[in-house]
């Protein structure tokens, strides 16, 4: 490989990586806050660009100008997931793992059944937006705008994220449920606006991810999928709650996958990540950057 | 007669009426649901076995499922080997398969555990699908023959077909029945409730998760064999992905996880009405199935964590702690 | 003390990172008594424990049972060769009945169910809740369960008991209950190492105490010594100073 093409290939990995971390923070952050994993997480992604898409066909505006609108919209959705599904869950006494995991599930199901209903199974795209199909040349090594924009969206949100952690009261009771499950209450904070929050959060986070990826990728019901078993392998081995082993991990997964693409058929790619995760537990059980 | 007498004389009558069943339904759409549940039923009990019984929540036992339908369909369709042996090969290897992968992942604990079954199975898939050995993408065609109960090719009458998903169902059923109350049985649920206190009593608990794997797979294998013959067409997406080892998985949870009647109550429930809703509403794509059977997951989840059969006992109740 | 000691402990030490958790304990435990463990929060008791028990392994030395040097075993193993324990929070298997908790411990020597199955029934009529044999574990209360984690100890058929702070927590009755039970398990022959951070409680029925103070063996003897010994009494002063 000529320098120029790893160049490349590495640039290509971070900007996906960035996408992925941006995806998997989400996922990362509810499952610090409150000990969920939420498997209709790849759902609110395919979701959030059928919101992208059904906007831009109401209105043309650019994916772009649409951002703020979806983004708020799933912030709502978030917190009325938690409020309609999951404060069921976590009343369960017994089970409580799969009671999670299947209603959460269920959840994924009833999304994709609503998708194809508005929707229908098609594959679906936005043909003609401002960043879409153009690419940025630096030195020979072309990014796509799109990516180019997603890369810099996520940084942003990760650094918007560091505020929020660091100078809020809601960041402190994160970090601090992130700590001891119990501490939501010692804090005197309403346990629910803290759990809505982070749902809500954590889904406009995903959210951005999905605007990004409705600009260059096809929609359709299914589209969350692999996506969501992506972010999961990147949670677990930034380790659970923890919002910068999340960035780190993407960026990782992305590079490695990027990598595997230039060796491997391209439908064999994701096998690399899958590899990388099995190695690093196999290793350290609880992840690159998790607690032991 | 004690609970256990009572639990096979029960097993007896669920037995006669199922297999009275197909003489009463000629449909064969509603003979196709029976035996979809029937094996769903089979599926999910040996998924309990692992899942159930000692807690280790696996979310990959489509591998074992694609394993068991590759097994039979390979042997059948280029060497002409019944699938009988087939599946009973395709079981052994499986089991095989679980116990190397066992060694690793049950070192790996709660969520990395499950994360790690889902992988490993995607891997499976990803492999199969490349693998030009064993059809790739395209899969395997099962040669058409006259009906048979060597080959398991019965293309007029289905009824046969609700006969082997019930014996697997009663042979999963009883080899459950069996371990539950033996040691093997009370060292699984220890396992699962508390791994620490249950080595302090002596219980080995790797070996446990290692015999709950070997078990729970080799069954699954067989059900995949079965399935295999049943459809007589398989291919990497209709064996192997990710929504079929959560198909093994829900009966149980819904109808009782860890119990021995749990998996058939929850098939019982689940299949009829995602078949149903299926034909009668997917046909057009729409997605409504897909709404119905979700929103029938979520409920039921939330609703009765404990399982349906919970209902029905009354002193099944777990405490209210503050 | 006569007789080859049942439990001998050589230089142990055991650190968390930088931490000392123990630092060269050195112990005998002989056949048939009852050995109390004391000290303040801190001292190095429940770490010293759970190296017994093969719950945590040893940074240094060694420990012997029986003079079998058990060091490196798991504590499967240890419990097979006749040492059971029980936990300081209790640790039941709540989907279980109590009866099948106890179970799960007489599987131990016997994989016959119909005998496991009745030897359960008469160790939970020996602790006292034989007739909670069919209740959910998960609805005893808290000293019920102190108990049945004693009954599935028990089922292991133990030479050596190791209790985790059983008496803690109870009311003055309660634990009068413990401590005739205690003594009824000694008088089957099995020899007890009781970790308590209460010396009041734990000095009438003991044989023997040792203290442990920063993680050293700080004083051992009979109770009524141990209580008067002026290091003793300065490590528990030293504790009251700093918790008020």
């Amino acid at each position: 490989m000529t320098l120029q093409a790893f160049l490349q290939v590495l640039a290509s990995g971070l900007l996906m990586g960035l996408l992925y971390a941006l995806i998997a923070v989400g996922l990362s952050l509810i499952f610090g806050l409150m000990d969920v994993v939420n498997f209709a997480h790849g759902e609110f992604l395919m979701v959030a660009m059928y919101a992208t898409f059904g906007l831009w066909l109401a209105t043309s505006l650019d994916p772009v100008v649409l951002m703020p609108a979806v983004t708020a919209l799933m912030f709502v959705l978030g917190a009325l997931a938690y409020f309609g599904v999951v404060r069921f869950a976590m009343r369960a006494r017994t089970n409580v793992g799969m009671v999670q995991i299947f209603a959460t599930f269920g959840l994924a199901v009833l999304i994709q059944g609503l998708a194809q209903f508005f929707f229908s199974p098609d594959y679906r795209s936005i043909p003609k937006s401002w960043l879409g199909g153009k690419t940025l040349d630096i030195a020979g090594v072309f990014l796509p705008l799109p990516q180019v924009f997603g890369g810099l969206i996520s940084l942003l949100a990760f650094a918007g994220l560091y505020l929020l952690m660091d100078r809020t009261d809601f960041g402190k009771a994160l970090e601090a449920t992130r700590e001891d499950q119990g501490a939501v209450a010692l804090v005197g904070i309403d346990r629910n606006r803290v759990f809505a929050l982070g749902w809500g959060l954590g889904v406009a986070l995903v959210g951005l991810a999905g605007v990004v990826l409705a600009i260059f990728y096809y929609i359709h019901p299914h589209v969350g999928g692999p996506f969501a078993l992506i972010a999961y392998v990147v949670v677990a081995l930034g380790g659970f709650g923890s919002v910068f082993g999340a960035l780190a991990a993407g960026l990782i997964v992305g590079v490695i996958e990027a990598l595997a693409a230039t060796v491997l058929p391209p439908a064999m790619k994701s096998i690399a990540v899958y590899l990388l995760y099995l190695g690093v537990v196999f290793v350290r059980p609880s992840g690159l950057f998790g607690r032991l | 007669m004690t609970h256990r007498q009572l639990q096979l004389v029960l097993l007896s009558g669920v037995v006669i009426a199922l297999a009275i069943l197909p003489r009463v339904i000629t449909d064969v759409y509603m003979l196709n649901v029976l035996v979809l549940t029937l094996m769903y039923a089979a599926l999910s009990q040996s998924w309990n076995i692992l899942g159930g019984y000692c807690g280790q929540i696996s979310l990959g036992h489509a591998l074992y499922f694609g394993v068991g339908a590759y097994a039979t369909s390979v042997f059948y369709a280029s060497f002409g080997i019944t699938p009988w042996l087939g599946a009973l090969a395709g079981g052994v290897i499986s089991m095989l398969l679980a116990l190397g992968l066992g060694y690793p992942c049950f070192r790996l604990k709660g969520h990395y555990f499950s994360i790690a079954t889902i992988v490993i199975a995607e891997i499976g898939l990803l492999l199969v699908h490349n693998w030009d050995a064993v059809g790739g993408a395209l899969g395997i065609q099962w040669p058409i023959g006259p009906d048979s109960w060597v080959t398991l090719q019965f293309a007029r009458d289905k009824a046969p077909y609700v006969y082997l998903a019930l014996g697997l169902f009663v042979i999963t059923w009883l080899v459950t029945y069996w371990i539950e109350d033996s040691r093997w049985g009370f060292w699984w649920r220890a396992v699962k409730d508390n791994p620490e206190a249950a080595e302090s009593l002596g219980v080995e608990v790797f070996r446990s998760k290692m015999a709950a794997a070997a078990l729970s797979a080799f069954f699954t294998a067989l059900g995949g064999g079965f399935y295999a013959a049943f459809v007589s067409y398989i291919d990497p997406e209709s064996v192997m992905t990710f929504r079929f080892s959560l198909l093994f998985a829900l009966p149980a949870v819904l109808g009782g996880i860890g119990t021995l009647w749990g998996p058939l109550v929850g098939a019982a429930v689940l299949i009829p009405l995602t078949e149903i809703t299926r034909s009668y509403m997917g046909g057009s794509g729409n997605g409504l199935d897909l709404i119905i059977y979700g929103a029938l997951i979520m409920i039921i989840s939330l609703a009765k964590p404990e399982g349906i059969l919970s209902l029905f006992h009354r002193n099944a109740k777990p405490d209210a702690r503050p | 003390m006569s007789g080859e000691p049942i439990l001998e402990i050589r230089n142990v030490s055991k650190h968390f990172g930088g931490l000392t958790a123990n630092d060269d304990v050195s112990l005998n435990v002989g056949r048939g008594e009852i050995l109390g463990l004391i000290g303040p929060n801190g001292a190095g008791k429940s770490t010293l424990f759970n190296m017994i028990a093969g719950a945590l392994p040893v940074t240094a030395g060694t420990i012997r049972f029986n003079g079998r040097d058990i060091t490196a075993m798991p504590g499967t193993a240890r419990c097979a060769l006749g040492i059971g324990r029980t936990f300081q929070v209790p640790r039941s298997f709540d989907t279980m009945t109590v009866l099948e908790n106890v179970m799960v411990g007489g599987f131990m020597r016997s994989s016959s169910t119909g005998a496991v199955r009745r030897a359960a029934i008469e160790t939970l009529d020996f602790v006292g809740i034989g007739g909670r044999a069919d209740a959910p574990a998960v609805e005893l209360t808290p000293p019920e369960k102190r108990r049945l984690e004693m009954a599935r100890a028990l089922a292991t058929r133990p030479q050596l008991l190791l209790l985790d702070e059983v008496m803690t927590g109870l009311t003055p009755a309660e634990a009068k209950a413990g401590v005739d039970l205690i003594r009824k398990v000694r008088d089957q022959g099995v020899t007890i190492i009781m970790v308590e951070h209460v010396m009041e409680i734990v000095m009438p029925l003991v044989d023997r105490a040792v203290v442990l103070h920063l993680g050293r063996l700080l004083a051992e003897g009979n109770p009524a010594d141990v209580v008067r010994d002026d290091k003793v009494i300065t490590a528990y002063l030293g504790e009251r100073h700093r918790a008020a």
